[in-house]
Order: structure tokens, then C-alpha cells, then sequence
């Protein structure tokens, strides 16, 4: 067996203030798990190695960390898929404060979820004698958000959260849309509103990390998409972000391109003075440049295939 | 070889300095490109967001039109790339959903998708189809001592199961194209990141962060320019970037590059034929020279 080095953070603001990476080396046993190789460093080498484990199943979700600058599960990851070069580097989750080694404070994680009301709101006059059902096809709505475990990848590695500790992150809004979408809670537009408030569903780039890093179903990506769809569907479009859809939707429907002098204008809001304003000075630096886009917009060809399909655009929906 | 060349809308509108650039790199490499005149935007993932059915049509569309034309298709825009192959992996995947698409689209167009058609990024047809060697025996102005950060942008690279990047987590297509042309390229800890683009109308503070530290990562790297495949990047990273430096006090002054401009250049392009003066940041002269 080749050995391998665990480059591993340590940290203990206690007794040793200054962040460092300690190395391990270590046989790779064929088919051992990076948290395996954990719990060998702990009780062979090292026991004041510290990070959170439990059941080592991929179901509790405390042991994510990040290998190779990329948050991954540590249980449900083979060791030998992550050696670079002999070398595995292993950090504590990002887009959290360390409270020692590999152990994270989740507590603003946390905060994130309870602020999506993740619980849910039956009508409160019906008095049912027994459960509330659901059928298999209202199931599959809300299937994929329901096997989030929690581990915060998804947040360890968010782009938005890297520059905004306000975003509500992603497994929150996964377990956002997991209550907009069942069929037996009745706050779903309270819960759209609030979630297209600033810091929610319209601040997320679509930069992908979380759907690639979760280690379940879950896919938040998928899912902020879906609460996106059913804001759109329900009418809740007093926002930017759904200005811009409507915006960008409008345009390719009468050309079949995007008309880039439009839909800024109309994602600000026609009304908004400031935001109109902060249009400006890039605005008129591309009109210097003649990096415009031109005044009379473009039109493809066969354009009348395009609105065709338009017309449509409700029956798709169904 | 001959490709069915999807612009894209920034390509038509505010990035048409791209639509040169590529038109002028091909025709010095033989690459002959038949413009998709008729193709609809892909959607951008923001139609999506409203109703997917629809921009899976208008992709459905696209790709029929290309089979049609017989011609594989080649994109010069990350974004339009990432939804074009989501799109035909969703629709691959299935092929119920495919025949309702395919329904829609014979009874409003006559066209119909068979699921035949290629759909390459430029950069990606120099690597996998022109191949490298190829690319170096054409080049007439090696950019030696050009030290070029590339910045990829998120829909080259994720979610994974549809990007065609050998290892999306740590590519080094660009890198391969950049050595080629004999230009140097940068590491720095922005090179994967999001550039704020999609949420410039939502939340301008976070997108001029995101772009912020990708442009100075890159510049604190060392790097004489940033080149990237897609132009909602270029934008973000070129136009505001003095934005970007009021908001850091920084000078960067960083230009920023089309993957087709850097490739002319090496190709022997002029200044003028790559419109390089639009740029808000404008290159050196002696880039072409």
C-alpha cells in the first residue's frame, strides 16, 4: 500500500492562536472512507485531532469537510479518489467561522433554515380525523428536497455567501421550496414573498456549487429554480428578479433575442429613479465605446416560428 | 471542417466585438462557419425559471435547425453552451418529455429534433477537434511573455453531469490553449468563480463583489489580461470594472479578453479587425503589433 499524505488544518484558538496545516502520513487501505482515515489519524496518531462525526452512513450529515478546496461528505467519499499528487488537503468547511480543527460554528447555518419556517402550515380550520395524505404524484414535488441532510456543503461552498452573509444560502431555500411545493400548506405565497424578499431566492448566480457539491438528491440549484417557477406562476413579481424574467421572457418572444437596452430598464423598474440612475455611467461608457447594444434591436430570421411557439407558453406549463 | 456558428444574443448586441473576433480566428484556422440566422436565444436559464417546456422548444429548434443544415454546432458563449448540453441531456434523458417537445415543435415550425446534433463551445472544437498542434502551426505572433489569467465561467463547469471539461472541478482546457499560443497562463483562487453576472439587476453589490475579486485575484496574480469563454463574464469584468476599482480603490486596468481574440491575436489579427478599441478597457497596441 502507497502512502499518503493527509495535509490537514488545525486550528485551537485556545491554546494554539495561529492557523497552520499539520501532515499525516498513512497507508490507504483499499476501499477506506476519508472519515475512516480520520477516525485512524484520532486513535493512532493524533487524538487531538478534531471534527464532527456520527453515524457514518451518510445520513446524519456532520461530517462534511472540504478535500481539496471542495466540500465533500467525508463518509460517503473514498480516500483514494481524492489523492492529489500523494497529497489529500483537508479544511473545515468555508463560509463559516472554525471553532477548532475541522469543527465549524453552523450555528448562522441554522439560523438560515429556521428562517424559512421549515414546518408546515396546514389550513387550521379544516379538522381532519386522520393525517393529511398526499398522493405519489404531490410526493414527487417535494421528493428530491426531502433528502437533504443538512451536512452545509451546499453552504461551504456557495459563491453568493463568500461575499454576502445575509443570502439566505442554499439548503435553505431547498427546504423553502420543499413547503411552497407540498400540496397541504397554505402559506404558499406568504412563503414566496418572503423568500423574493433582498437575500433570497433572486440573489442566488446560478453558479452551480451546490448541486455539485450535495451528497444527496437534494440538488438545491433544482430547487431554487422550482420556487423561481412557482413565484412566477403565482404572480409574485413585485422584484428585480422577477421583473427580469418577465423582461427577458418578453423580448425573445417578439425578436427571438435578447434585447439588452430593454431589460435592464424594465428588471430596475421603470419607476426607480436611483436605479434607472445607477444604469447610467456603464451605460453611457459603452455608448462611448460604440459597445452599445444598437438602438433598433436585432431580429432573427424566421421570427415567426419563435412567436408561434409562444403563443403556446401556457399549455407547456401544464 | 464547417460548423454551425450559434452567436448567441451578447454576440448581436453589446459584445459584437466577439462575433468579429471568432468569424476572423476561424477564417485565419479554415474554419468554415454557417451563422444560425434563425436560432432564438437558448433561454439563458432565466426563461427556464419561468417556463422550462418553452426554452427547451426554442433549444429543440436550434439543434433540428443545425441537423437540418447538417452541421454540428459551435457555441462562443459558456452560457449558451451549459444550457445548450442541459437541454439535450434533459431532453436525451426523457424520451416521453422529447416527444412532447418534438410534437410542439413539428405542429409551430415543421422542424423536429432527432438528437444527432453536437454542440461544442469554440474553445473546446480547437482542443478536441482542431487539435493543438494544429493550432500552434498557424500561429504567426506567438504572445510570448503574455501572461493571461483564464476565467472560465460557471456554466463551463457546473453542475458537473453537463460540462464536457475533462475534470470541471480543476480544468486546464484554457490553460492548454493559452500554453499553445505561447502566451503564459496565471493560477489565482478566482479562477473557477462566479462573476456576478446573472444577479447585476438583483443585487449589484454582490455581483460587483464577485466581480471584484476575480479581477483582482487575477491582477494580484500578475496577470497582463483575463481571457474568457463567455462574454456575460467579459461584460461583467470589463464594463465595470471601473466600478469595481471605485469600490476597492484599486487601479487594475486589466483587459479583458474573448477566448477567439486571443486566439487571432496569436493568429496575427489586427487591432482593429478584433475591435479590440470597444473594450471599455482598451489592451495595449503593442498587443497586436
Amino acid at each position: 500500500m502507497s502512502k499518503v499524505t493527509f495535509r490537514i488544518f488545525r486550528f485551537d484558538p485556545a491554546n494554539d492562536p495561529t492557523p497552520r496545516y499539520q501532515e499525516y502520513e498513512m497507508p490507504l487501505e483499499p476501499g477506506i472512507t476519508l472519515l475512516n482515515c480520520l477516525n485512524k489519524i484520532k486513535a493512532e496518531k493524533d487524538a487531538t485531532l478534531t471534527y464532527r462525526m456520527s453515524c457514518g452512513s451518510a445520513i446524519c450529515g456532520s461530517c462534511a469537510v472540504r478535500a481539496n478546496g471542495h466540500a465533500i461528505l467525508s463518509c460517503k467519499t473514498q480516500a483514494s479518489e481524492l489523492v492529489k499528487d500523494g497529497v489529500i488537503q483537508l479544511d473545515p468547511l468555508g463560509n463559516t467561522s472554525v471553532i477548532r480543527d475541522l469543527a465549524v460554528d453552523l450555528e448562522p447555518f441554522w439560523a438560515s433554515i429556521r428562517k424559512v419556517k421549515p414546518w408546515l402550515m396546514p389550513d387550521a380550520t379544516d379538522n381532519p380525523e386522520k393525517e393529511r395524505l398526499q398522493s405519489q404524484e404531490d410526493y414527487l414535488k417535494i421528493d428530491h428536497a426531502t433528502t437533504c441532510i443538512m451536512c452545509g456543503a451546499c453552504w461551504s461552498d456557495c459563491n453568493v455567501l463568500e461575499v454576502d452573509k445575509k443570502f439566505i444560502g442554499p439548503a435553505a431555500l431547498a427546504k423553502a421550496q420543499r413547503f411552497i411545493y407540498d400540496t397541504r400548506d397554505v402559506k404558499t405565497i406568504d412563503r414566496l414573498e418572503e423568500i423574493s424578499e433582498p437575500h433570497g431566492v433572486w440573489d442566488c448566480t446560478h453558479c452551480g456549487e451546490c448541486s455539485t457539491r450535495c451528497p444527496t438528491d437534494a440538488r438545491p440549484l433544482g430547487r431554487i429554480e422550482e420556487i423561481k417557477q412557482a413565484a412566477m406562476a403565482e404572480g409574485v413579481h413585485g422584484n428585480s428578479g422577477a421583473r427580469h424574467v418577465l423582461a427577458f421572457r418578453e423580448t425573445v418572444g417578439k425578436r427571438g433575442l435578447l434585447d439588452e437596452n430593454y431589460v435592464p430598464v424594465r428588471s430596475v423598474g421603470f419607476l426607480n429613479i436611483p436605479g434607472l440612475l445607477g444604469l447610467m455611467p456603464v451605460g453611457l461608457r459603452m455608448l462611448w465605446r460604440g459597445k452599445n447594444p444598437p438602438v433598433i434591436p436585432h431580429s432573427v430570421d424566421k421570427v415567426e416560428e419563435v412567436k408561434k411557439i409562444y403563443s403556446r407558453s401556457e399549455e407547456f406549463r401544464k | 471542417m464547417k460548423y454551425a456558428l450559434y452567436t448567441g444574443c451578447v454576440a448581436k448586441g453589446a459584445g459584437r466585438e466577439l462575433l468579429a473576433a471568432t468569424n476572423v480566428a476561424c477564417a485565419k484556422l479554415g474554419i468554415e462557419l454557417v451563422e444560425m440566422t434563425a436560432a432564438a436565444c437558448c433561454g439563458a436559464g432565466v426563461i427556464s425559471e419561468d417556463n422550462p417546456m418553452l426554452a427547451d422548444i426554442l433549444n429543440a429548434r436550434t439543434f433540428a435547425q443545425a441537423e437540418e443544415m447538417g452541421l454540428p454546432i459551435m457555441n462562443i458563449c459558456t452560457t449558451c453552451q451549459g444550457v445548450h448540453r442541459k437541454a439535450q441531456i434533459k431532453l436525451k434523458k426523457d424520451p416521453a418529455y422529447l416527444e412532447r417537445v418534438n410534437k410542439e415543435l413539428k405542429e409551430q415550425t415543421g422542424l423536429e429534433y432527432k438528437g444527432t446534433v453536437k454542440v461544442r463551445h469554440f474553445y473546446e472544437v480547437l482542443l478536441e477537434e482542431y487539435g493543438l498542434d494544429k493550432l500552434k502551426s498557424k500561429i504567426t505572433r506567438p504572445l510570448n511573455g503574455y501572461k493571461v489569467a483564464a476565467f472560465y465561467g460557471c456554466y463551463a463547469m457546473r453542475p458537473h453531469e453537463y460540462s464536457d471539461l475533462q475534470n470541471p472541478d480543476n480544468p486546464d482546457e484554457l490553460e492548454k490553449i493559452i500554453i499553445a499560443l505561447g502566451a503564459t497562463p496565471i493560477d489565482y483562487a478566482e479562477r473557477l468563480k462566479c462573476c456576478g453576472f446573472p444577479i447585476l439587476m438583483m443585487n449589484k453589490t454582490n455581483a460587483m463583489k464577485l466581480t471584484g475579486n476575480a479581477l483582482i485575484g487575477a491582477k494580484g496574480a500578475g496577470a497582463d489580461a483575463v481571457v474568457t469563454p463567455c462574454p456575460l463574464c467579459h461584460l461583467n469584468l470589463d464594463a465595470y470594472q471601473p466600478e469595481v476599482e471605485n469600490m476597492n480603490d484599486v487601479e487594475l486596468k486589466l483587459p479583458v479578453l474573448h477566448i477567439p481574440q486571443l486566439v487571432a491575436l496569436a493568429l496575427g489579427a489586427s487591432y482593429e479587425e478584433l475591435r479590440l478599441k470597444t473594450h471599455i478597457v482598451r489592451p495595449p497596441a503593442e498587443i497586436a503589433g
